[in-house]
């Protein structure tokens, strides 16, 4: 067998594969949500990209984020976006083009603002493997006793937060007749 | 297993794209959909290094900031959305090119 001028990088395990398809569909879905004409296209795309995030937080180990994730995000802020999109029609069958007049310069910084992160972020020597986590079950109790005890201030500052903007939204949108 | 650099970079690109959408877009509505893909960047990376910090076992701030920007976020895109209602009640558009009255 000849020998080859350069060593073939390792062959990737099941838990990259996955990782690379699940990142696939976050970054196809991410790119529908800037690119779209059709403001439909851009919603559904944006549930590809909750989804994909989703996928992440599990390979991750991380399954009750993920599973919130699914329940929050893709059942309930995709279902309101796509209810406020049909309220305000009007916009959206325009052939107009979907971005604004300063997209040129948003564009620019975007490009910048990630080739910057993605630059720093290879010259870092992150660490390749996390400590093991042998029992799922032990960290999602240790969330819940968390909730309750370290963070119980802030937890119940986090529900009278979503009373009040809940109540706000309602407020807002109703119609004053 | 996954290095943790993919995920940064991952969350780098949505949260790239986020901004492009938050800037760039011409419907308000476009633009807070931006606005949900930065915040999941940044959930990806608080979870990440959740994953790869020091005992994920005992320590788990990360997560739990994870869970808290996600609740803020569903109450701000409720806000965000009876806002942009709102404005389309009172001037029937959402186009952020027409929405310029503050303009001086």
């Amino acid at each position: 067998m000849p020998e080859l001028p350069f060593p073939l990088p390792p062959l990737p395990t099941v838990a990259q594969v996955v990782f690379i398809l699940i990142a696939v569909l976050a970054v196809i879905g991410s790119l529908m949500v800037v690119l779209a004409r059709n403001l439909f296209h851009s919603a559904l795309g944006l549930v590809a990209a909750f989804f994909g995030a989703a996928g992440v937080y599990i390979v991750a180990e991380a399954e009750f984020i993920g599973v919130s994730q699914v329940l929050v995000y893709v059942g309930a802020i995709s279902t309101l976006i796509t209810f406020a999109i049909m309220l305000t029609r009007g916009m959206m069958f325009g052939a107009t083009s979907p971005r604004n007049r300063q997209s040129g310069t948003a564009a620019i910084i975007t490009v910048l603002a990630f080739v910057v992160l993605a630059a720093v972020l290879q010259a870092i020597p992150w660490p390749q493997v996390g400590e093991p986590i042998t029992d799922g079950q032990v960290i999602i109790a240790g969330l819940g006793y968390a909730f309750v005890n370290q963070y119980v201030v802030p937890f119940l500052l986090l529900a009278m937060l979503l009373l009040v903007a809940l109540a706000g939204a309602i407020m807002l949108a109703r119609d004053r007749k | 297993m996954v290095p943790l650099s993919w995920f940064l970079i991952l969350g780098a690109f949505m949260f790239s794209s986020g901004l492009f959408a938050a800037l760039g877009r011409r419907n308000a509505i476009a633009v807070l959909m931006g606005i949900e893909l930065m915040l999941n960047a940044a959930n990806i990376n608080l979870v990440a290094f959740w994953r790869y910090g020091v005992t994920p076992m005992q320590n788990l701030d990360g997560q739990i900031f994870a869970l808290f920007v996600i609740a803020v976020a569903a109450a701000e895109v409720a806000v965000g959305l009876a806002l942009i209602i709102s404005v389309y009640r009172n001037r029937r558009t959402v186009n952020l090119d027409d929405l310029d009255i503050l303009k001086g």
